[in-house]
């Protein structure tokens, strides 16, 4: 036997083959667009249906009304009362969830192939005729309205909560999707039957089935189950006007706080609005994400959590929408830390842009980790379904698969700094901290950012 | 008899450790998952969280690769991680076809040369960044140190389930550099550990490599399996005032260990109880009588032993002792009759479906490599998985209730009652007030 040869690493070899799924389109008679990709490994088949409108699409006195809605679909459709349909899902063996996102609202029932046709016969009845009870609603209006109360007393919701609305203001993009209290209190079941009219319109709405069957078949069960979907008076008229409204622009940098005592972290979120889905730069500013914070190796955790030890993990990243995204970097750091994590962070911010631009190594390092990881994507039917489902929210050819891997080869360290100083900006960022005010006060000066402004634990 | 769902093939390596490969060519991704026997249960008191510090140090570099463990493998596109728990630490790579070869080097010089590259320096560092992870994931979080207190009431100070893995603050920061080469002597070669090669990889290829990287490793010792047992004599009632809006109650038995009989069954008790709307304590509490915000009900199986876990969240104003009543009056009327026929159809339709969703990714935490990992470690068998679904299918109406009379009593149990700070009278009654941190 010869052994390991541990004076070097062993070479990796030619990028193995992959195919992409085949995704095949089709329209039924009542509109929908339909999406098939054979999925040949574990007999499971995944149905991924998207919605038009998502929290963007809320009245802006009606925070939280497209999740009221969505959450509605499951409680009952038909003869079928909400326990019914638990049981049903239930002897499917099925798993359903539903996320609702600031641009659409995306529901995913995974069943046995052998269970296909019932599975999205019981589907199509939920998302197209919901019963829509009083009771029902009442229950899950005060369900959402304790939740919301509970949130306060978790630091990551405080702050995700908080920083939307500072970057957004008003914008309907400004508020988490479970929306707030005194929304939510005035919340009336009409309205909730209206928003099922306007957004489960099967015209404006898209099917994803994966599965191990041929395309003929899924699109056959997909059509019997969904071909009878019809509109609601007012279909089609839920708002997507969220991406085209611009959000405000900050004028300069500046840090708020949310005083938590006696926390045992600060928890951190420090960023600006920044780029659309669709910019033409997607692909640079994926492999910059990658650099600043988008991976264990990135500047900003192997700073704060591998050299000084502040935090368990930082990380950076877009949270994209079809209109302008907030670009965030964030950490739960010590409290003793505070200060010097948030300088540390907004350090490699503006290193990147300039003077420490990103080495040979660094490039390589994200090209490689974002491409040659991809085909990992594609192992299950609901992942395969999931990201095909997502070329429909962002309106993506069905190429974008193959194409994605070459255009993050090709992005260049120029390509890098030319979209880090078009899209990152130091002289604008909103550094939120949710902490132990009176444990850090005296130590935010050093920042630079100024007076903290202090923000009421609920603030909206 | 039909083919194995989990097919695999197993050798064991002239220094004693394990290899199982399993092909699945549907993605060009090979999975490498390696299993160390050990985990909090081979802790002593005074020493908590030793086992879990020690996993973080594994991604720090080893003799040959002497720097960080993420650079080359994520040059190569893999995706990879590492977790603790009482009984087993486990680590996973999943990498592109081509890249088999690194993730076998990489992994092999970890168990063989690990101490030599081990500083001071990366040790006191990753103290602090599981201080801080302990901070960012127990102590700052809403109800995060329930279950420090109920394990802390299930166990004895000197039983290996006393603790919690992440450990205590206070044994972490007293942690010395020496305790942890001793630590990785004892417990870190391949005597004691389980390597799976699974995914798009040639049976006689894996056997190969596995040979070629971990072949000349010193063989290490196999530690003696730790036993200790636990009961509790009545009913013990505990209060913890957190920085919570809502109170919190929780109820904990102990149940067979993984594996044992009676413990599939206290796993389809858990769905009876609190799994969906139609579950017999979500439709009383949260659904009929609108008492509670959620309720949720666990086996949380283990080695050694293990303990049924069953947790409800008041509704604002509702008092704990009416979620404690409706919960009582559902346990005795599943003791009384045990589950429906219905029943026990749902619970058998999702545990076939579960088993089935479990075979649709090979690596990572819970893929098929991973679970192959656990029926040998656990079971001395990697073929289990087959018999692990029979467990499911063989449960009847009579041996859940059986389950239910035997190990849900209200004579041996841990009340825990986790209030709003400063109160206390929201706690059930009789309840003594518990410290953890």
């Amino acid at each position: 036997m010869i052994y390991a040869d541990r004076t070097r690493l062993p070479a990796v070899g030619a990028d193995p083959a992959f195919s992409f799924p085949a995704i095949v389109r089709h329209t039924l008679a009542n509109g929908l667009q339909v999406r098939t990709v054979e999925h040949q490994s574990v007999p499971v088949v995944s149905f991924v249906l998207l919605i038009e409108g998502g929290s963007g699409a809320d009245p802006s006195d009606r925070e939280g009304l497209v999740a009221v809605t969505a959450d509605m679909v499951d409680e009952g459709t038909g003869s079928l009362s909400a326990i019914d349909v638990s049981d049903a899902l239930a002897r499917l063996g099925a798993e359903y969830d539903v996320d609702v996102s600031p641009d659409a609202t995306i529901f995913t029932l995974t069943t046995l192939a052998r269970f296909a046709e019932r599975g999205a016969s019981l589907f199509a009845r939920m998302v197209g005729q919901p019963s829509l009870l009083d009771a029902d609603f009442d229950r899950v209006r005060q369900l959402r309205l304790d939740r919301l109360k509970q949130l306060k007393d978790l630091p990551p919701a405080v702050a995700e909560r908080a920083f939307l609305r500072l970057l957004y203001e008003h914008h309907p993009y400004g508020h988490l999707p479970i929306g707030n209290d005194a929304a939510l209190r005035a919340m009336a079941l009409d309205e909730v039957a209206a928003c099922h009219g306007a957004a489960f319109d099967p015209a404006s709405s898209t099917l994803v089935v994966t599965g191990a069957m041929a395309h003929d078949e899924l699109l056959r069960v997909a059509n019997d189950a969904f071909g009878g979907w019809t509109s609601h008076d007012g279909a089609g008229t839920v708002s997507t006007v969220a991406a085209d409204i611009t959000p405000p622009a900050a004028a300069q940098a500046r840090l708020a706080v949310v005083p938590r005592e006696r926390a045992a972290q600060s928890e951190l979120r420090i960023g600006h609005l920044s780029a659309r889905r669709d910019t033409p730069d997607y692909a640079s500013l994926v492999v910059m994400n990658a650099i600043l914070g988008g991976q264990f190796v990135s500047r900003i955790n192997l700073k704060l959590r591998e050299e000084k030890g502040y935090t368990y993990g930082a990380r950076s990243g877009f949270d994209w929408r079809r209109g302008i995204a907030p670009f965030v970097m964030q950490a739960s750091v010590h409290t003793a830390a505070t200060a010097d994590a948030v300088r540390e962070s907004l350090n490699e911010l503006e290193g990147l842009r300039g003077s420490r631009p990103p080495t040979d190594r660094e490039m390589s390092l994200a090209r490689a980790s974002l491409t040659r990881g991809y085909p990992r994507n594609f192992e299950t039917a609901q992942q395969v379904a999931r990201s095909v489902a997502q070329l429909a929210l962002y309106r993506l050819p069905d190429t974008y698969f193959q194409e994605f891997m070459p255009k993050v080869n090709a992005v260049t360290a120029d390509d890098v700094i030319r979209v880090a100083e078009r899209w990152l900006d130091p002289a604008r960022v909103t550094a939120l901290i949710v902490g132990d005010h009176s444990a850090i006060a005296d130590s935010l000066g050093s920042i630079g950012l100024g007076e903290p402004q202090l923000l009421p634990h609920e603030s909206t | 008899m039909h083919a194995p769902a989990l097919p695999f093939t197993k050798q064991t390596l002239a220094n004693g450790l394990d290899v199982i490969v399993h092909e699945d060519h549907h993605v060009p991704i090979v999975a490498v998952n390696v299993w160390y026997h050990v985990g909090s249960k081979n802790e002593r008191p005074g020493m908590t969280g030793f086992a879990h510090l020690f996993e973080h140090l594994m991604f720090e570099g080893s003799e040959h690769h002497n720097s960080g463990y993420f650079p080359p493998l994520q040059q190569a596109g893999a995706l990879l991680n590492g977790s603790t728990n009482t009984d087993r630490t486990n680590y996973w790579e999943v990498v592109p076809t081509s890249a088999i070869d690194l993730a076998l080097w990489m992994e092999s010089d970890r168990m063989g040369y690990l101490l030599p590259a081990l500083t001071r320096e990366r040790f006191e560092t990753q103290r602090d960044v599981v201080l801080n992870e302990r901070r960012q994931n127990y102590e700052n979080r809403p109800y995060g140190l329930s279950l420090m207190a109920i394990l802390s009431a299930l166990y004895p100070p000197d039983h290996p389930y006393h603790w919690m893995t992440i450990g205590a603050a206070e044994d972490i920061k007293a942690m010395q550099l020496e305790a942890v080469q001793e630590f990785f002597r004892t417990y870190y070669g391949p005597a004691n550990a389980s390597l799976v090669i699974g995914g798009d990889v040639e049976t006689a290829r894996a056997f190969e490599l596995a040979n070629h990287y971990f072949g000349d490793l010193p063989s290490g010792t196999r530690p003696a399996p730790v036993a200790a047992s636990a009961e509790l004599r009545g009913e013990r009632r505990l209060l913890l005032e957190d920085r919570v809006e809502l109170p919190r109650l929780y109820m904990a038995w102990h149940s067979p260990a993984m594996f044992a009989d009676g413990d599939a069954e206290m796993d389809l008790l858990a769905d009876l109880l609190a799994n969906g709307k139609t579950s017999r304590l979500y439709r009383a509490l949260v659904y009929e009588q609108r008492i509670a915000l959620d309720v949720s009900a666990y086996q949380n199986s283990r080695e050694l032993e293990s303990f049924f876990l069953l947790v409800a969240t008041a509704a604002p104003g509702r008092p704990l002792t009416d979620l404690a009543a409706v919960i009582d009056t559902t346990l005795q009327d599943v003791v009384a009759s045990g589950p429906t026929d219905s029943e026990m159809e749902r619970s058998e339709a999702q545990a076939e479906a579960h088993f089935m969703y479990r075979l649709q990714t090979v690596g990572g935490f819970g893929g098929k490599s991973d679970q192959l990992n656990a029926y040998n470690v656990l079971v001395g068998d990697p073929a289990y998985f087959d018999r692990d679904i029979e467990r499911y299918r063989r449960a009847t109406r009579k041996s859940v209730r059986d389950a239910a009379s035997e190990h849900l009593r209200f004579d041996r149990r841990v009340l825990l009652s986790v209030v709003p700070k400063g109160q206390a009278a929201l706690a059930l009654p009789g309840s003594e007030a518990v410290a953890v941190s």
